[in-house]
């Protein structure tokens, strides 16, 4: 076959190049198709599993789970044939991703986050509700009840993270019970020379930090949202603006730059880390994920229950993190199994508690990861608390909280007016 | 009126080509050059490196096809076949030798600047966001999945699945032990000849095969849409398993009516409707919390001006938006251009090392350098208030004022490397017997300068400085790594604050806390930042056509 050929110096790199773009443009062109077409592939009833588009389940996890989830994966491809794929994204992008994706019939079958997105996959009709049976009964009912959207169970949990108040016991000896006491001895401190600093929170320079205060707020009396008859979040009863809110306000102004300074706001959670492990204050309220770094440290710590402001237990937030099946999943049912039956065994979470470090969902499991101290007191709080709001109006209280609270705590305005501005601006928000 | 022309950049000649065998030499007038082995357009090798690589490219895109063939994606078939049938043609045909050189920069342009447009714009006239994710289809079936609530108190089913003819069964164990079997068609029935295994879970019946779990998985679609009704009375709800081997009894909160088009509560009797607006609705107005995607105009357009939460801020943004572009060009160019007058000297020493520490910001990424100078700038432990200003507790980024002020020095910081090295290019390639008449002329070194070297230096940095313009008017790393947008607006219920330009907005907007995500408004205001941007940029060019008469 003799081709014309015109330009041989540039034929090569020209050819090369057309190859790729055209690769480049069947792809792009492809994907658009994908999102475009609606009509779900169905699988055709053939007993080859392959053919019929089983025999593979797509996961999508973070690189710092998917270690941990290689064992109980090799051990389900034995029993059942069934290779399932981890898929290693960005965290990041894990959520907004699976939202976009699984419409397309490209998203994954399962995918592992925090229970807070559950709200905002619901509204988008991403997720399949999942039904444990007997087995809820197994894992720890705060876990549980983190997965339960709207009456019916949407994950299966396998950690519980919250915060908890560490202590540098070469600087202050004995647990306190309230703030007040808390404040008092980190002041003492202070006033010996022991330390900078009387108190360490976190604080982003935009944002301030609801989430790390919260358990001072809930103490006082002051929660989110009311419940409605299943225990759930109800949007429709905005309860932060109560007067049990504007008193908190009142006292986060007292604690904050323009009051005793306890709570700083140009303190950001790295200032606050590197100054505790310094040994610069005896507190520093955070979560399991500094531990590891004060232990590295050699600080010698205790991990103290969350002192209370006011009449009511300080609860933290606790957020379980778990894996959740897709609405559009074409494989469905050995998702399911692999989920149901796999994952809430012993040995999946023992190896996710090995990865991970947090406190696991089951009981069995749990037990036996208490036999280490700082996993038991922060199993312990974490047992008190409450979950964190999934309800997709959670994003618009976020933005307002963190930015009142911010406000607030720089001394900008009257507390009690900002806050309760904020409420009326969520109410219109999450009414609209 | 100057007539346009040919502009080269002064800075460089145009290269000149190596000399080419005649291009549309045919075949048979095959000129004779013995002197030199040059690789000859109808050579051998290069006609087989030519089928080779296009035989390449098309088994790829013939894989390709299939793909697309099996995932039934017909547009992007039809798309991407005419696609390749296009770069066959045009690569071996004889002649038209501007298609060769085209195609792949017009593929290019289509498919990643084109086609994304067009999206994006299409976009912009749609509901998709949060709560409108997907069609309609899909919506209703994401409402009926969750509708299915497990009937409080019921008791879990092991459930073994089993065929006869083509119809599938299910046979239940309940927690006593018994065994009963039923099917979509057939409501529960007890199966009490039915063989258990060791458990005690029933899994064989005499006239029926048991399907193992391999089969159960292959024909996975069919047993999830299994329904054995409890009872006759369809109150009772029904057992459905999710893995083959558990069943619970389920009620659906929702019934949906296909002939009307409507949702129904089992309890309360509330009717939900399509309310126009891509979601189903009550009377009241209480909306399910699954949506879809519809087309709604202009809209989005109508909203970006007229939304409250939106309309306050944006005139403000939007004038910081043009405030920040253009300061930032007009003193990171008044700087570089300083500093590469200064050190373009040909006696100066050491000049290498000035021009490197000078470079160095723009060798930084932005998104580092951001986060680095926030740090610096905190108020009390930034290194700029404790180190150099004593302990001042100034908050260079919490107040309106200054964080404009300190996002626009950083911005200058990162920036007037790139223009320092624009302007040493372009001063260098200044002829140098203008200064010197200017010089015997007794003009002053200012004079010079400003009379002569700036304007030529304009004609060739002019269109940079367009683009720099352009580039900072959507310069999102800075702003977002520095302050994130802060300090917030007090007047507004949406994230925004006083140093956010327009795509940090649209980025909030899109993908931001707060108000859940909107892609449909997200993509209106970038039309609308395109066509600021897209005037703006086309005045300016028209504008630097005038600089020409220089030459």
């Amino acid at each position: 076959m003799k081709v014309h050929n015109t330009l041989a110096t540039q034929t090569t790199r020209r050819v090369f190049a057309t190859g790729a773009i055209s690769v480049a443009a069947a792809l792009a062109l492809s994907a658009c198709g994908g999102s475009a077409s609606t009509a779900p592939a169905s699988a055709e009833a053939k007993p080859d599993l392959k053919a019929a588009g089983a025999g593979v389940i797509t996961m999508w996890v973070d690189a710092e789970r998917s270690p941990a989830l290689k064992d109980i994966t090799e051990k389900f491809k034995s029993d059942a044939g069934i290779e399932v794929k981890l898929v290693v994204k960005d965290f990041a992008a894990v959520r907004d991703d699976f939202i976009t994706q699984v419409p397309t019939g490209q998203g994954p079958d399962l995918i592992v986050g925090p229970h807070d997105w559950i709200g905002k996959f619901v509204q988008n009709g991403v997720i399949a509700p999942i039904e444990l049976g007997d087995k809820a009964g197994q894992f720890q009912d705060s876990s549980i009840k983190a997965m339960t959207y709207n009456g019916a169970v949407y994950g299966v949990p396998y950690a519980i993270e919250n915060i908890a108040l560490l202590r540098n016991t070469s600087i202050v000896e004995n647990k306190a019970a309230t703030f007040d006491e808390v404040v008092a001895n980190g002041k003492k401190a202070v006033a010996e020379g022991k330390a900078t600093f009387p108190f360490l929170v976190g604080m982003d320079p935009k944002q301030a930090d609801p989430y790390h205060l919260y358990p001072l707020q809930a103490s006082m009396g002051s929660q989110v949202f009311g419940k409605n008859a299943d225990g759930g979040y109800d949007a429709k009863q905005l309860l932060i603006g109560d007067a049990a809110g504007v008193e908190f306000a009142r006292k986060l102004a007292a604690w904050g730059d323009a009051g005793e300074k306890i709570i700083n706001s140009n303190i950001t959670g790295d200032i606050a880390k590197e100054k505790f492990l310094a040994g610069e204050s005896p507190y520093f309220l955070t979560g399991p994920w500094n531990v590891p770094d004060v232990q590295k440290k050699g600080i010698k710590f205790a991990v103290d229950e969350l002192p209370t402001t006011g009449s009511q237990p300080a609860q933290p937030f606790i957020g379980v993190n778990g894996f959740f099946i897709s609405a559009k999943s074409a494989n469905a049912l050995a998702t399911n199994e692999f989920v149901t039956n796999y994952l809430t065994s012993e040995s999946a979470q023992d190896s996710m508690y090995a990865a991970g470090g947090r406190p696991p969902a089951l009981k069995a499991s749990f037990t036996k990861a208490a036999s280490d101290p700082v996993v038991e007191a922060f199993g312990k709080i974490g047992s008190t608390g409450v979950p964190m709001p999934a309800v997709p109006e959670m994003s618009a209280v976020w933005a307002d909280w963190g930015a009142t609270e911010l406000a607030i705590i720089k001394g900008q305005g009257d507390p009690a007016e900002a806050w309760t501005k904020m409420a009326d601006s969520i109410k219109s928000k999450i009414g609209g | 009126m100057p007539k346009p022309e040919l502009r080269e950049l002064p800075t460089t000649p145009a290269p000149a080509g190596p000399a080419r065998p005649d291009i549309n030499g045919s075949s048979a007038g095959q000129s004779v050059r013995p002197k030199k082995p040059t690789r000859h357009p109808d050579s051998l090798k290069g006609t087989i490196a030519k089928v080779v690589l296009l035989g390449l490219v098309d088994a790829f895109a013939v894989y390709v096809l299939m793909m697309l063939f099996l995932s039934q994606s017909w547009a992007a078939l039809a798309v991407s076949s005419l696609v390749v049938l296009a770069i066959n043609w045009i690569y071996l045909r004889k002649g038209g030798l501007p298609a060769k050189y085209l195609a792949p920069g017009v593929l290019f342009l289509l498919v990643f600047q084109v086609l994304v447009v067009v999206f994006s714009g299409y976009i912009a006239f749609t509901n998709y966001g949060d709560g409108h994710n997907s069609t309609k289809d899909d919506a209703i079936s994401a409402i009926q999945l969750t509708a299915q609530k497990r009937v409080p108190d019921s008791p879990a089913y092991k459930a073994s699945v089993l065929t006869k003819g083509n119809d599938y069964y299910l046979l239940f164990t309940d927690p006593s032990g018994k065994a009963q079997i039923g099917s979509t068609e057939q409501p529960l029935t007890e199966a009490p000849d039915a063989g258990k295994d060791s458990t005690g879970k029933a899994t064989t019946l005499p006239g029926y095969q048991t399907l193992k779990f391999q089969e159960i998985v292959a024909s996975q679609q069919e047993i999830l849409k299994i329904t054995v009704p409890v009872s006759d009375n369809p109150a009772d709800g029904t057992l459905r398993t999710a893995d083959g081997s558990t069943a619970y009894q389920f009620k659906p909160a929702l019934n949906y009516d296909a002939a009307t088009d409507t949702f129904t509560d089992t309890e309360t009797g509330r009717e939900y409707r399509d309310n126009g607006k891509g979601a189903f609705a009550d009377a009241n107005g209480e909306t399910l919390a699954t949506g879809w995607k519809i087309d709604v105009g202009m809209d989005n357009f109508v909203r970006a001006f007229t939304d409250p939460s939106l309309r306050g801020p944006l005139l403000g943004v939007i004038l910081w938006t043009f405030t920040f572009s253009i300061a930032s060009v007009a003193l990171t160019f008044v700087m570089g251009l300083f500093l590469a007058t200064t050190f373009n000297r040909e006696d100066l020493r050491g000049k290498k090392v000035y021009r490197i520490l000078m470079i160095l910001p723009y060798s930084f990424p932005a998104f580092l350098s951001g986060l680095v100078w926030s740090g610096i700038l905190n108020p009390e432990f930034g290194w700029l208030n404790q180190t150099l200003l004593g302990g001042a507790n100034i908050g260079w980024l919490t107040d309106p004022v200054l964080a404009k002020i300190s996002v626009l020095v950083v911005n200058v910081w990162l920036g007037f490397p790139y223009m320092f090295l624009v302007c040493t290019g372009a001063l260098q390639s200044l002829p140098s017997e203008i200064d010197e008449a200017a010089r015997m002329d007794g003009a002053s070194a200012w004079r010079v300068f400003r009379s002569i070297k700036l304007p030529l230096l304009l004609v060739s940095v002019a269109p940079l400085l367009i683009s720099s313009f352009a580039f900072n008017f959507n310069n999102f790393n800075v702003i977002y790594m520095l302050t994130g947008g802060g300090p917030r607006f007090a007047d507004t219920d949406r994230d925004i604050g006083s140093t956010d330009i327009l795509i940090t907005l649209v980025y909030k907007v899109a993908f931001g806390q707060g108000t859940g995500r909107d892609y449909g408004l997200a993509s209106a205001l970038a039309i609308i930042i395109f066509i600021i941007v897209a005037t703006i940029s086309a005045i300016s060019f028209k504008q630097t056509k005038a600089l020409e008469d220089v030459n």
